[in-house]
C-alpha cells in the first residue's frame, strides 16, 4: 500500500483533534497502519494546531515540507501558511470562512485577500477544493460541525485508504451519540461540496 | 471508567504517547507516582491523576519536581514501584535529589521520566537530558515510538528493580504527542503499601557512607552494561556496510529514509534504546562490520562522541560522523527529509529532494501567536501595573505560566525570564544594580514551585522590589492542574490541605502585602501605586480565577457579554492597550465577539467614552 500523508491545520478550538481521532479510528477499522502527531502552540489560547497523519507502512509521525498528499485547512490563512507542506501533486482543501488572528485587529498584519489566497493555493497544488465550511456546518445545524464537514470533503477525494463506511463507523465510535445525526449530515454536505468542486 | 483502565484486550487502542506510557506503567505494577506538571509530559500525570481516583494507584501533584522525586524515592525505598514524571527542565530542579538517590539506590522499581522538547515547542531551552544519565550513573532507556514507549516503561521498572537503581526514561515531544495503535496487556496496578527497613549505613549519605555507595553504584553500572549488551532495545537491522547508529525518533526517520532511498541492501542500522551504559561490545562489533558510520541523534553528539571513543579503543579508522554542517544539526528536531538528505550526503547517493511549493510570492500571513484568553485576569493585572507605573523606569522580570504571554504586544509586560522562580530571584539584583523600579510577576503554582526561597532571601537581604503574585487558583498553562494554594472542591475532591499565599508571604516577613481583585481596574491601580512606592519588598496578590478553568466551575457565575455601543469615538484604547482577543475590527471600528467575550468588564472600565456596556437581555 502506498503511504499517504495528511496535514490538518486549524485554529485552537475548531475541533480538528476530533477529526484526526475519527480518521485514526477509521484507519484502525480499515486495517490501515496509521500514526500521527500533533503540535499545538497553546491551542486553547488561540494558537495554531497542526496534525500530521501518516497512513501506510511508515515509521515517522512527522511530514516534511513538500510531502503532504492532502492538506486540509480549517481556516483560510492557516491553509495558506501551510502551503510549504505541499507540492504540485498535493490536493488542498480549505474552509473559506476566515478567523483573522488578533494581530490583525491591533494593526500588526494584514489578512490575505481570499481570492488571491485561493489563486495561490490553486496554482501551486494539483487541486484546490475551497468552500465555506462554516456555512455548511450551520446548514447541518451546528457551527461546531465544521470538522465533520471537512472530514466529508477529504473523504470524497478518496486519497486516503479508508472508505466512506469506515469513516462513518468511526464517527459513530468517536463522536457524541447525541450529535451523530447532525455530524453525519455535516459530513455528507462536505462530501457533496467536494464532489462539486 | 477511565479509558486506560479497560481490560478489553481484544482490539488495539489508539493512544497518545503519554497515554501509552501511563498504561504501560500500570501494566507493570506501578503503584505510586508524583509529578510537577510540564509539557510535553503533562498528559501522563493527568491520566494518573484521574486513574488514581478510580484505582489503588497513589498519585500526587507535588509542589515541584524535586519534591516529586523525593516522594518517589521514599516510596521506592519502601518497596513500592514508583515513577517521578517531569519535563526536561524539571529534572534540573530534581537533579539534586536524583544524583544522590543514584548512590542510595532503590528497593522497588523507580522510573524517572524526563520529557525532552527538541525545538522548544513549549519550553525555554532544548537541553539534552541524556547527559543526566551519565552525570548520575543511571541506566537510561529511550523509546522510538508510541508502542515501544508502552513496553519499555514497564521494562524500565523491571530493570530498576533488578539493578536497584533508578532508571531514567527519556522521551521527546514527538513521542509524547504522537498517537498510534497499541496492544493492551492485563492491568497490574500495584498497591501503594510498603515497608521501610531501616538501614542507616546505606541510607544516610554522610561522606563515609557515600564513599562506599559510589563504589556500589559503579558495580551496578557494570551490571547495567551487561544488560545493555544483550538488551533487545539495542538491535541491528540490515547486513550492509553503510552503518547508521541512531536512537529515539531519529530511528524512524532513518528507517523511512532507507526505504525511500532504496538502499536497504547497503545499510546496517544499530538502534540504541538502552542508551546508558552503552552496549560497548555490540557497538565495537558493529563498527567492525561497517565501512563508514553515520550517527543520527537529535540534540547533542551524545552517541557520536561515545562511538568515536570506542572506535579509537579498537584502533578503527573508518569515517564516523553525525553532527556536521552537511549532516545533522544540534538544533531543533529532525524530520524524514533531514534524515534523507544527511544520508544522501554522507553515503554519496545522488538524491533530489522533492519539490516544495514555492511560497516566495505568498504575501506575509499575519502571525497567530497564542494570546491570553478573552477575560483573562492576567491581562487586567498587567494593564493595572502598567498604568500604576507610568512615568517610572521599570524592569519587569516574569516567570513561567500563561502570564508569560504578557510578553506580547500590546501588553509587552515581560523583560527577563530564565527559569521557574527567576522573577523573584532576579528582582533584587536588577533593583540593586540599576536603581530602576523592579516589578516581578509570578503565578500561584510557580510561586509554590520555586518562588518562596527567592522571597525569603529578598526579605533577609532587604531588597527593594514589588512582586505581583498572579493567583488564579490553578496551574493553568499545563492544563489546569491543582497546586498547594487551590481549593480542591474545584476538582470535586476532598482530603487535601490548602496553603494561603497571603499567610506564606506575611510569615516570610514581607511588610507590605496587598490583595487585589484585578478586574476592578481603578482600585487595583491605586493599590499597586502604593505598593510600588514602598521602599523594600512589597507583594501584591492578584486574586481572580482563571476564566478558562472557571468555565467548568459551578461556583463561578456566568457574566453577560459586552458590546461596543455607538458612543464609541474610535480611540481604540480597548484594542490597542488591552489586546483582548474578543475584539475584532468591523469597518475599522472595534467590535466585540459575543461568543468569546466572558464579560470581565475590563474594557468597559478603560473606555474613555464609557462606550462599552453589557449586552441587554432580549425581551
Ligand atoms: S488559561 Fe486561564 S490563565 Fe491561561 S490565558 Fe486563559 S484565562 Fe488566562
Ligand atoms: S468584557 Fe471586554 S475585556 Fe472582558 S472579555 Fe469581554 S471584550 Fe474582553
Amino acid at each position: 500500500m502506498d503511504i499517504k500523508r495528511l496535514i490538518i491545520v486549524a485554529v485552537g478550538g475548531q475541533g480538528n483533534l476530533l477529526a484526526s481521532s475519527v480518521l485514526g479510528e477509521a484507519a484502525l477499522l480499515a486495517n490501515v497502519p496509521v500514526r500521527m502527531s500533533e503540535i499545538h502552540g497553546m491551542a486553547q489560547r488561540g494558537g495554531v494546531v497542526e496534525s500530521a497523519i501518516v497512513f501506510g507502512d511508515a515509521k515517522s509521525t512527522i511530514i516534511s515540507d513538500g510531502e503532504a498528499d492532502l492538506l486540509v485547512g480549517f481556516e483560510p490563512s492557516e491553509t495558506l501558511r501551510a502551503l510549504n507542506k505541499c507540492n504540485n501533486k498535493t490536493v488542498a482543501i480549505t474552509n473559506l470562512s476566515p478567523m483573522p488572528p488578533f494581530t490583525v485587529a491591533i494593526g500588526k498584519g494584514v489578512y490575505p485577500d481570499l481570492n488571491d489566497l485561493q489563486e495561490k493555493l490553486r496554482a501551486k497544488t494539483a487541486k484546490l477544493i475551497a468552500f465555506d465550511a462554516v456555512a455548511l456546518a450551520k446548514t447541518a445545524g451546528n457551527v461546531l460541525s465544521v470538522n465533520m464537514v471537512l472530514l466529508g470533503a477529504l473523504t470524497q477525494t478518496a486519497i486516503l485508504p479508508m472508505s466512506v463506511e469506515h469513516t462513518k463507523q468511526a464517527m459513530k465510535n468517536k463522536t457524541k451519540p447525541a450529535f451523530l445525526d447532525l455530524n453525519l449530515k455535516a459530513f455528507d454536505l462536505g462530501y457533496e461540496a467536494a464532489a462539486g468542486a | 471508567m477511565h479509558k486506560l483502565l479497560t481490560n478489553d484486550q481484544s482490539k488495539k487502542m489508539m493512544v497518545l504517547g503519554n497515554e501509552a506510557i501511563a498504561r504501560g506503567a500500570l501494566e507493570a505494577g506501578l503503584a505510586f507516582a508524583a509529578t510537577y506538571p510540564g509539557t510535553p509530559s503533562s498528559e501522563i500525570s493527568l491520566n494518573f491523576f484521574q486513574i488514581s481516583q478510580e484505582s489503588d494507584l497513589y498519585f500526587e501533584y507535588s509542589a515541584n519536581e524535586k519534591v516529586a522525586m523525593e516522594m518517589a524515592a521514599a516510596a521506592a525505598n519502601s518497596g513500592v514501584r514508583s515513577m517521578a514524571i517531569m519535563k526536561h527542565v524539571g529534572l534540573n530542579v530534581a537533579a539534586d535529589a536524583l544524583m544522590t538517590l543514584a548512590y542510595v539506590g532503590v528497593k522497588a522499581g523507580l522510573v524517572v521520566l524526563t520529557a525532552d522538547d527538541p525545538f522548544m515547542f513549549s519550553s525555554q531551552n532544548e537541553q539534552d537530558n541524556r547527559y543526566y544519565a551519565k552525570l548520575g550513573g543511571l541506566p537510561m532507556l529511550e523509546p522510538s515510538s508510541v508502542e515501544e514507549a508502552k513496553e519499555m516503561v514497564g521494562q524500565a521498572l523491571g530493570i530498576s528493580e533488578q539493578l536497584q537503581v533508578p532508571v531514567l526514561f527519556r522521551t521527546t515531544t514527538r513521542i509524547n504527542h504522537s498517537t498510534a495503535p497499541v496492544d493492551l496487556k492485563p492491568l497490574n496496578i500495584g498497591k501503594p503499601e510498603g515497608k521501610f527497613d531501616k538501614d542507616p549505613m546505606n541510607y544516610v549519605t554522610v561522606p563515609a557512607i557515600s564513599r562506599r555507595l559510589h563504589v556500589k553504584l559503579l558495580e551496578k553500572l557494570e551490571k547495567a552494561k551487561e544488560l545493555s549488551e544483550t538488551s533487545p532495545f539495542n538491535f541491528i537491522e540490515g547486513t550492509g556496510k553503510w552503518g547508521i547508529i541512531c536512537s529515539g525518533v531519529s530511528y524512524n526517520y532513518v528507517s523511512d529514509a532507507v526505504k525511500d532511498l532504496g538502499i536497504g541492501d547497503k545499510t546496517r542500522i544499530l538502534r540504541i534504546g538502552f542508551s546508558n551504559p552503552l552496549p560497548e561490545q555490540k557497538i565495537k562489533a558493529f563498527l567492525k562490520d561497517c565501512d563508514q558510520v553515520l550517527v543520527a541523534e537529535e540534540g547533542e553528539p551524545f552517541l557520536e562522541e561515545a562511538v568515536k571513543a570506542f572506535a579509537q579503543e579498537e584502533a578503527l579508522t573508518l569515517k564516523i560522523k553525525g553532527k556536521d554542517k552537511d549532516l545533522f544539526s544540534r538544533l531543533y528536531e529532525f524530520n524524514p527529509a533531514i534524515a534523507r538528505q544527511a544520508m544522501a550526503n554522507f553515503f554519496g547517493i545522488p538524491y533530489t529532494p522533492p519539490a516544495i511549493a514555492d511560497t516566495s510570492d505568498v504575501p506575509e500571513i499575519p502571525n497567530r501567536p497564542p494570546n491570553l484568553c478573552a477575560g483573562c485576569s492576567h491581562r487586567a493585572t498587567f494593564y493595572a501595573v502598567k498604568k500604576a507605573a507610568v512615568g517610572r523606569n521599570t524592569i519587569y522580570p516574569t516567570d513561567i505560566g500563561c502570564y508569560t504571554l504578557g510578553f506580547l504586544p500590546p501588553l509587552s509586560m515581560a523583560d527577563f525570564l530564565i527559569c521557574m522562580g527567576s522573577s523573584v530571584g532576579t528582582a533584587g539584583a536588577f533593583s540593586k544594580v540599576t536603581g530602576d523600579k523592579v516589578i516581578s510577576f509570578i503565578g500561584d503554582s510557580t510561586f509554590f514551585h520555586s518562588g518562596i526561597p527567592g522571597l525569603a532571601s529578598a526579605v533577609f537581604n532587604n531588597h527593594n522590589f514589588t512582586l505581583v503574585i498572579l493567583d488564579n487558583g490553578t496551574t493553568a498553562m499545563t492544563g489546569h492542574q491543582p497546586n498547594p494554594g487551590v481549593q480542591m472542591d474545584d476538582w470535586k475532591l476532598d482530603g487535601y490541605g490548602r496553603v494561603s499565599i497571603e499567610n506564606v508571604v506575611r510569615s516570610l516577613g514581607v511588610q507590605h502585602v496587598t490583595v487585589i481583585k484585578p478586574l476592578k481596574i481603578n482600585k487595583s491601580i491605586d493599590a499597586i501605586k502604593e505598593a510600588i512606592d514602598y521602599q523594600g519588598v512589597s507583594v501584591i496578590i492578584s486574586e481572580e480565577v482563571c476564566v478558562l478553568f472557571a468555565k467548568g466551575l459551578e461556583r463561578v457565575k456566568k457574566r453577560k457579554s459586552f458590546r461596543v455601543t455607538d458612543r464609541c469615538k474610535n480611540h481604540q484604547d480597548c484594542v490597542k492597550e488591552l489586546g483582548c482577543p474578543a475584539f475584532y475590527m468591523a469597518d475599522d471600528r472595534p467590535a466585540i465577539d459575543p461568543v468569546m467575550c466572558v464579560g470581565c468588564a475590563v474594557c468597559a472600565q478603560i473606555c474613555p467614552e464609557n462606550a462599552i456596556s453589557p449586552v441587554k437581555d432580549k425581551a
